[in-house]
């Protein structure tokens, strides 16, 4: 079990909602960005003088922008209904991480500053001043929000707590105040093309290493090509794809699907980074200018289709957003959605009937699926609501034989989030990572005891990356967390597979 | 005419006012406000007859606090629903002759006076026994289940304890709607619930009794989910784009 400096909460299988601990979680303060990465977004490096008028000014400019903020602002009536949802309360119980508590400290300033009530009524509707000390609150609680959505299923008027969250980020980037990894990934995808920071070169032998290791796998020459002009569909995936384990098992499968479909594809070192940090910080601005990166691509490398790999907050932007921010795709073949999943484009070879698939090559494993938060409640895979629920369940059980789902209740749209999303999947918030994890370590643990789940499939960067990290707290391995697309390589059978390798060569030329 | 009578006369009509402006400004301004991206909660209707059936069932239903907790969910229906029935009770004061459908739910209103009240009881009690919402609890938080609570005892007391004068009420209230000014029965009780209705009223649209506003408007619930489909750029952030391009 991995070591901790803080207590890792206990496990049960059952998520018990703890009595409210006020100020658990009040010293954990995320590291904050150093002026050149603040101006590189275009916010100011230092805070300035008047930070407060320059923050109430920036509340204002978005109350006129959103209408999801102006409306969540004044729709709360202090139900409750949320206050046991977010899984940063039921792992910390500091009340602060409670949905409504933590929408309140940007509400309370709100009133005090646009509202009637709140002028001439302060203490009687709990306005407040915005002070450094309420700026402290905001810094340390919007980042504890993975912004997963989880909230907004459970509340009366749809409240998000995420809009609020972004909206709060942005209002402190607009006064300097901006955290470290969010923003300065943001400006390696700026620089460079990608959330890690991997240049041309880089990815060019990552992927030529890949295609060594398909073939002496299999003995079949499947072909993971950069930057080539003129293929059909350019794949647009997470950087974590390129290295990370078990992301680039995932990368291996996407390669052998598109390989045994005879379709041309092709990666993008100038938009190698499906993720969209914009997203994170609230920033609309930023949000477009990595997305413009994927229509850049699209347009040079000339492709028909784009499709993007396994990553949840970046099929959030790529799904709802991509269309508006960096559309119109009508360059793009009309046949096909813009853009699409690769959960997607294998269902669909799948039910064709054009992949040769043997499930049996997973029976070592009793595989569960965690949905990812923000593909779960911000997205949808093919025609159908809920499609983003059943598509990845039906490419799994297409290639295991041994599946089983998590209890009800932590499961599709209400999906408890890995813990790790919303820009929070740094080293200096572990603790953090660690306990907002418990809902989903509980439910793993239940149907481990239950049905002897051995793995955890996840479509998500950053799902993967934070549960390799942080389930050894909770006692399992971190190779129990496999990607979908990984379980199908496992179980597809190239053609030619195991007949050598001549032959194979010239159908790997055909495909390019 | 009575002071009284003048008096609380003044303050419907002020009270009147300030309700109805208020609302009015409040939906101008959400309505008015972009919103610039597709946000609603998936899975989500992919047509508008879809969101029209999704708002139904949010409003008339409380869908999604059914999902979240079933004694909240209680407790707000026995008071939502109990709320509505009176209200519907109270038109046999305003009109005349007095539609059959009002006649037949005169029993049933009279009754869920005690559903409302129940309901808000309920409410209340929650913000005092469950440690997360006493956290939440405001001072005004109170004051407006207190005014409520009275708002609905003072109307109960009235029908089932201390009758007023019933004709002479409904008299009162159609001179309120047609500016001719009918004496008002003197009844404490009825006064007393008389002015906290209006300040009810008056305080409506800048409170968060607004949330009955508020739920059409929430993006994540009125969106259709379409974005693949279709651009959806806010004025502003079509400026953006003019400027870069």
């Amino acid at each position: 079990m991995a070591k901790a400096n803080f207590e890792v909460p206990e496990i049960t299988g059952v998520t018990e909602v703890p009595a409210v601990q006020p100020d658990t979680m009040a010293h954990l303060e995320t590291f904050r960005a150093k002026p050149e990465f603040m101006e590189a977004l275009g916010f100011p490096g230092e805070m300035p003088e008047d930070w407060k008028e320059k923050a109430i000014e920036a509340m204002g400019d978005l109350l006129k922008k959103y209408r999801s903020l102006q409306v969540f602002l004044d729709a709360c009536v202090k139900c409750g209904a949320c206050t046991d949802k977010c899984h940063y309360f039921l792992g910390t119980a500091d009340p602060k991480n409670m949905p409504v508590a933590r929408q309140d400290l940007l509400r309370k300033v709100y009133r005090r500053y646009f509202t009637l009530a709140g002028k001439f009524f302060p203490k009687l509707v709990g306005a407040v001043d915005l002070t450094e000390e309420v700026l402290h609150d905001w810094y340390n609680y919007y980042h504890q929000c993975s912004q997963c959505r989880r909230c907004s299923v459970f509340c009366p008027y749809g409240i998000d707590t995420a809009e609020i969250s972004m909206a709060a980020r942005e209002i402190m980037d607009r006064i300097g105040v901006g955290d470290k990894y969010s923003n300065e990934i943001i400006g390696k995808v700026f620089r460079i093309g990608n959330n890690l920071g991997l240049p041309e070169p880089a990815l060019a032998d990552t992927l030529e290493g890949l295609e060594e290791d398909v073939y002496d796998d299999t003995g079949v020459r499947v072909r993971y090509p950069l930057d080539e002009k003129g293929a059909e569909i350019l794949l647009v995936t997470p950087s974590a794809d390129f290295f990370a384990e078990p992301h680039v098992d995932g990368l291996m499968g996407y390669g052998k699907v598109f390989h045994e479909l005879g379709v041309s594809w092709t990666l993008s070192s100038y938009a190698s980074e499906a993720a969209n940090f914009g997203m994170f910080i609230g920033s609309y601005e930023n949000m477009r200018k990595v997305s413009l990166r994927i229509r850049k691509a699209a347009l040079d490398l000339g492709v028909k289709r784009i499709v993007f790999g396994e990553c949840g907050h970046a099929w959030r932007v790529a799904y709802a957003f991509l269309n508006t921010l960096a559309g119109p795709f009508d360059f793009l073949d009309p046949n096909y959605p813009v853009p699409q999943h690769i959960c997607e484009f294998t269902w669909e070879a799948i039910q064709a009937g054009k992949l040769n698939l043997d499930p049996s090559a997973n029976d070592d494993m009793v595989v569960t699926f965690h949905d990812s938060c923000n593909v779960a409640r911000a997205t949808r895979m093919g025609d159908k609501p809920g499609g983003q629920f059943e598509i990845p369940r039906n490419v799994i059980k297409a290639v295991c034989n041994n599946y089983v789902d998590m209890p009800h209740g932590t499961i599709k749209e209400a999906t408890f989030c890995c813990g790790g999303g919303g820009g929070l999947l740094t080293d200096d918030l572990m603790e953090l990572r660690v306990k907002g994890a418990k809902p989903r370590m509980d439910a793993l643990k239940s149907v481990t005891e239950e049905y002897g789940v051995t793995h955890m499939a996840a479509i998500c960067a950053i799902c993967k990356s934070q549960f390799t990290k942080v389930i050894p707290y909770y006692g399992f391995d971190m190779d129990q967390i496999v990607s979908v697309h990984q379980l199908v390589s496992n179980a597809i059978i190239l053609t030619g597979e195991g007949e050598g390798g001549e032959e194979e060569e010239e159908s790997a030329e055909d495909a390019a | 005419m009575s002071f009284l009578t003048v008096l609380v006369a003044a303050l419907f009509y002020l009270a009147a006012v300030i309700f109805v402006t208020g609302v009015v400004y409040r939906i101008w301004l959400y309505a008015k406000v972009p919103a610039p991206l597709r946000i609603a909660t998936t899975p989500a209707p992919v047509t508008k007859g879809g969101v029209v059936l999704r708002m139904f069932r949010e409003v008339a239903f409380f869908e999604s606090l059914f999902k979240s907790n079933k004694l909240l969910w209680i407790l707000a229906a026995l008071f939502h629903y109990g709320l509505a029935l009176v209200l519907f009770r109270h038109l046999r004061y305003f009109l005349d002759p007095v539609p059959m459908v009002v006649e037949l739910a005169q029993p049933f209103g009279k009754y869920a006076a005690f559903a409302m009240i129940l309901g808000l009881l309920g409410l209340w009690a929650r913000r005092f026994v469950i440690d997360r919402v006493r956290y939440i609890t405001s001072p005004s938080d109170h004051l407006m289940l207190g005014l409520l609570v009275l708002i609905g005892l003072s109307g109960a007391l009235t029908t089932f304890v201390a009758h007023t004068d019933i004709v002479a009420l409904k008299d009162f209230a159609r001179g309120l709607l047609t500016f001719d000014l009918k004496p008002l029965p003197g009844d404490p009780l009825l006064v007393i619930h008389l002015t906290l209705v209006a300040v009810l009223m008056i305080v409506f649209p800048y409170s968060k009794l607004l949330h009955g506003v508020g739920v059409f408007f929430s993006p994540t619930r009125n969106m259709v989910d379409n974005p693949r489909e279709q651009r959806h750029l806010a004025p502003w952030a079509r400026k953006l784009e003019e400027e870069k391009s």
